[in-house]
């Protein structure tokens, strides 16, 4: 029952192979088993989740079915979910029992998901290997001496080990295709503003976007489906009309103009890497897509910009962190600024920590044109520069990672190191654009991505050629051994 | 351009982060070391580029002015570390 | 040495809408602590702001009835700091494209004389929580009702020029916020707040000197005195060869005085940059020109108005038109009695000093202007003298009817019989023989001072009823023959 996709575990219920509970029962032993050498859960929802296991059974007994009725989904600990522990993995937040659920989150319980429990990940979303969470760090299930990726390690791990068929993440700056790339999934990230980000805790508010790590783009084309589409709460939530992207999945690639953009394949891209990637190449052009090589010229400014302007805003979203309303406050504080300065001293973790000080600086008066509003005009040549890009080619490819999955603890002392890793994904954040990383091969043992990016709202697009190759390839259908 | 501490004791406290002696000294590195890659932004030619704030360039949604909140304090209160009548507790704060 | 004061003004009117400025969250005055504060509004994790569009349309009409300009665009900016009331840890507000520019508001002066006062600006923010100092055993505590009010931050140039001209300043502004509905001007209740930045420097100086800011002033008698005091303290200061430092202060009506601001830094770097969570605001022209075809008699064009078709004074227009009800209460009354300078004597004379020994507002006044009106058109159909009238006028006040039910049943028709008059004029006359024969016998001088008496007697005589200038006229024939 595990092996099986999100796709494939709604057609068996369908087909009445096996009931709702009898799934959730088998993987919450799984869990049991298989997660404490993991670490991907930071809380485990058996009661809830049977229940509601229950509650699907019933309502599929009745005659009433729809693609997500009973299946079971585990979320990334940033999501807020009312009644249940939300966490951020962060010691800020540890004793923290959401009182509202997010929009992404209550999407897909209306449309029948069960929720098994919420996500390690790195802490407030700052990091990409997951080893800054305050639970500690998820393990690679591909070789559990190494990072799974972050942000949202957890929702990776989780998927790959097969504990989940799906998760729910977010990607400010790869933290979905990231993980997806290290761990064998397929990570979408959608167009900024595609799902609505109320209940969503803001790290960076005009990069964040929720999205989806499963095995297969078919799933992620039924988890966008149940969660695409404007929402009122959410004032950068996008009026686009929602595409149906089952539809989109099955369209042949013939015709299909894909961009290599010839900085996604320099020196600095681990050369097995890229022949995995060419590989991928020869597959999809066997498919009907020709390719063209294109640049952009911006690229290597990226990480700067990133790691500047997505600080800044998570300095001041994180600023509501103060042991005043709810979360952690330190014992017996002396007066307010007492109260202040060990409360958040003490509840944020290193990581965080340092992106607030950058973040703090590169506003500050005298220093915020030199980096905050630089940084944005970079932003803004990196848009132009896929505009540009998107007016010859429908597609751009190339790597998801210039490195494969590190060793734990091996980047921990080495931040700038760390944020060079994000070099091929942080650009589709800058700009605001759709990205997918599907599994394209292996490489003694540790699984690869390719990358995707698309124009606005193409998720259809991205989903469509993913589904095809999916259809020619089993780099997907793979499983950790022991899992 | 480096930070020298006195300049990420200030950010500090900017912060409301009572980061310790030791932790300001690693920090003064940590963050010079971040500085420096975020520095090559200078290299580069940005005249006559607006900034981009958002990727989507839309307008302000507007929305109409009718009441759709509810009291729910004691659910929310619940999650507070300091609560009396109703009040959120701080230490106290003279002006 | 000779100094000159420049003074500017920040008011801050809360804007009279429903619900808060990015939250649906009521804003009903007075509620149980922290029982109008939402998700949004305490900030927590994952919450986001969507703007109130009638915040929008108030802040337009300002704009609009101030000859501002009103840019295509506006933009939301953080301002960063901490302090307990201000949840998310900064102020959502506006810093480099306020939704309302440059315009300009005209005052009128004590001396009866028009000042243009030029307003820089005016930007939409959101309030924050209150603090409650009382002993919580030696905490402080927090309610977040108000965090998220609608804020309209209104700022003058620094073109006033003495604490007379600040008051008159911001009663102006008090006035035109209310006349547009878009505030309830109640000072007590923190709807109406003033900060007031005051700086000296040697008469003839063209630089500015060094400024202070004397936060939340919530009165205009206390504007006019914290202004006073801090222009001295100033003086003094450099006169004393001290340097004014650049600092926040506090008024303190109990001791009148203002003393500096503790626990405000004043170092505080803000980091103002636009906030992500929301996108620019888009000013249609065609909604603009709607707005102002929406826009009520303001009170600049409602003086003139009076000025000229009712040939009253700057000063006396001015307080007449200071708030759309008593400026509607005039008018009533003066359609009623048709008789402008009659109807202003009376509303600024024996209405206002009534109001103001209740204190009561206009909204309240016992004495409707259908009944004053009546009156006065008794005092000019010589019904009832002026003085009579002061008696009818303090029985309306009581509830004891209207004016025509009060003289009726007081008998205090005016006598205007001649014959009658006379009749009682001749027994004064009679009963004061002496006196008649002492007041024939004087010269014109000696007359003028005796005639008073005989008045007087008459007066007691009619019990007040006999119209006065008969019984002066048929008085002194009588007398001098």
């Amino acid at each position: 029952m595990h092996q099986l996709t999100l796709a494939n575990i709604s057609k068996a219920l369908a087909a009445k192979q096996f009931s709702v509970r009898e799934l959730t029962s088998h993987l919450l032993t799984r869990i049991e088993q298989l997660d404490p050498q993991l670490n991907s859960f930071i809380t485990l929802s058996k009661d809830s989740a049977l229940q509601q296991a229950d509650a699907a059974d019933e309502l599929r007994s009745s005659g009433i079915s729809a693609p997500l009725l009973g299946v079971p989904l585990a979320h990334k600990d940033l999501f807020c979910t009312e009644g249940v522990r939300t966490s951020c993995a962060s010691k800020m937040l540890d004793n923290f029992v959401a009182p509202y659920t997010a929009a992404v989150v209550d999407n897909l319980n209306k449309a029948g998901c069960i929720s098994l429990g919420k996500l390690n990940m790195d802490e407030f979303a700052m990091g990409s290997s997951g080893e800054t969470s305050f639970y500690g760090a998820s393990k690679n299930p591909w070789d559990t001496s190494r990072v799974p990726g972050g942000s949202s390690s957890g929702s990776a791990v989780a998927v790959a080990a097969r504990l989940v068929p799906a998760s729910t993440g977010s990607d400010s700056g790869g933290s979905i295709r990231q993980p997806a790339a290290f761990t064998g999934l397929t990570g979408i990230k959608p167009t900024y503003g595609r799902i609505s980000r109320w209940g969503m805790t803001a790290y960076a508010s005009s990069f964040d976007q929720a999205g989806f790590l499963a095995h297969t783009a078919e799933d992620c084309a039924m988890l966008l489906q149940a969660t695409a589409g404007f929402d009122e709460r959410d004032s950068t939530s996008a009026q686009q009309p929602v595409d149906n992207y089952a539809e989109a999945l099955s369209q042949p690639l013939k015709g299909l103009r894909v961009g290599l953009p010839k900085e996604y394949f320099d020196s600095r891209l681990d050369s097995r890497i890229g022949d995995a990637v060419n590989s991928a190449i020869e597959q999809l052009k066997q498919l009907g897509a020709t390719f063209v090589d294109i640049s952009l010229p911006n690229l290597p400014h990226a990480v700067p910009a990133y790691y500047v302007i997505a600080s800044a805003e998570a300095s001041t979203n994180l600023a509501r962190f103060d042991g005043v309303r709810y979360g952690y406050r330190c014992e017996d504080p002396k007066d307010l600024e007492d109260l202040y300065l060990r409360s958040r001293n003490e509840a944020f973790g290193e990581e965080v920590k340092r992106r607030i000080m950058i973040g703090t600086y590169a506003l500050s008066t005298g220093y915020y044109d030199a980096y905050y509003l630089k940084a944005q005009k970079i932003r803004r040549l990196i848009k132009n520069d896929f505009d540009s890009a998107f007016k010859n080619v429908d597609l751009i490819l190339g790597p998801t990672t210039p490195n494969l999955p590190w060793q734990l603890g091996s980047k921990v002392n080495d931040p700038v190191a760390a944020y060079l890793e994000d070099i091929y994904t942080v650009p589709a954040n800058l700009a605001g654009i759709p990205g997918l990383s599907m599994p394209a091969g292996m490489i003694d043992g540790l699984p690869v991505g390719v990358q995707l990016l698309a124009p606005y709202f193409q998720e259809a697009r991205l989903l469509q050629v993913a589904h095809q190759f999916q259809q020619h390839t089993d780099w997907h259908a793979r499983t950790p051994a022991g899992f | 351009m480096a930070l020298e501490r006195c300049d990420v004791e200030k950010l500090a406290h900017l912060a409301r982060l009572g980061l310790n002696d030791a932790q300001i000294g690693s920090s003064t590195a940590s963050l010079n070391a971040v500085l420096d890659m975020i520095n090559a932004m200078q290299a580069v030619n940005t005249d006559g580029i607006a900034p981009l704030a958002n990727p989507l360039e839309a307008n302000q949604r507007l929305r109409p002015d009718t009441v759709t909140e509810s009291n729910h304090r004691d659910d929310y209160q619940a999650l507070a570390p300091a609560v009396e009548n109703g009040l959120y507790l701080v230490p106290k704060v003279i002006d | 040495m000779q100094w000159e004061t420049v003074i500017g003004l920040e008011i801050h009117a809360q804007l009279a809408t429903n619900t808060k400025i990015f939250s649906g969250s009521s804003t009903t005055f007075g509620a149980e602590p922290n029982t109008q504060a939402s998700l949004i509004d305490l900030a927590m994790p994952g919450t986001l702001p969507v703007l109130n569009e009638e915040a929008v349309r108030m802040a337009c009409m300002f704009g609009l009835a101030v000859d501002a300009h009103i840019a295509e665009h506006n933009i939301f900016a953080r301002k960063n700091y901490f302090y307990p009331d201000l949840p998310k840890g900064y102020q959502t507000s506006q810093m480099d494209d306020p939704i309302v520019g440059l315009g300009h508001l005209d005052i009128a002066l004590e001396d009866g004389s028009i000042k243009r006062v030029g307003i820089t600006r005016a930007h939409l923010e959101e309030d924050a929580g209150k603090s409650l100092h009382e002993d919580f055993s030696g905490m402080t505590g927090i309610d977040l009702n108000r965090a998220g009010t609608p804020l309209l931050e209104i700022v003058s140039e620094p073109e006033l020029s003495n604490a007379k001209e600040a008051v008159a300043y911001a009663k102006a502004i008090h006035t035109l916020v209310r006349y547009l509905n878009i505030c309830d001007g109640n000072m007590a209740e923190g709807s109406f707040r003033c900060d007031c930045n005051v700086s000296v420097r040697p008469k003839g100086q063209t630089t500015l000197g060094t400024r202070t800011e004397i936060k939340n002033v919530n009165s205009f008698r206390f504007i006019e005195r914290a202004i006073n005091y801090e222009i001295q303290r100033q003086i003094e200061l450099i006169e004393d060869g001290g340097k004014v430092t650049q600092e926040t202060r506090l008024y303190d009506p109990n001791k009148d005085e203002t003393r500096s601001m503790r626990s405000k830094e004043e170092a505080n770097d803000y980091r103002y940059f636009p906030c992500p969570d929301l996108l620019p605001v888009h000013i249609p022209r065609e909604m603009l020109e709607n707005l102002r075809t929406k826009l009520p008699e303001l009170p600049t064009q409602k003086r003139e108005r009076f000025e000229a078709a009712f040939g009253l004074s700057t000063y006396d227009a001015s307080v007449l038109s200071a708030s759309r009800e008593m400026a509607d209460y005039f008018e009533a009354v003066e359609k009623i009695c048709q008789d402008a300078k009659l109807a202003t004597n009376w509303v600024m004379g024996e209405l206002s000093s009534l109001l103001n020994k209740e204190n009561l507002d206009i909204t309240q006044t016992p004495v409707s202007a259908e009944q004053l009106g009546g009156m006065l058109l008794r005092i000019k159909d010589n019904t009832i003298s002026g003085k009579i009238a002061k008696m009818v006028f303090e029985a309306m006040a009581a509830g004891e009817g209207d004016a025509d039910q009060i003289i009726e049943q007081r008998g205090l028709k005016q006598v205007t019989d001649s014959g009658a008059i006379e009749a009682m004029l001749d027994e004064v006359l009679a009963a004061n023989a002496e006196q008649v024969e002492q007041y024939r016998a004087s010269d014109e001088n000696k007359r003028g001072k005796m005639f008073g008496f005989f008045v007087g007697q008459a007066m007691r005589a009619s019990k007040g009823k006999a119209n006065p200038q008969q019984v002066n006229e048929l008085l002194k024939q009588k007398l001098d023959q």
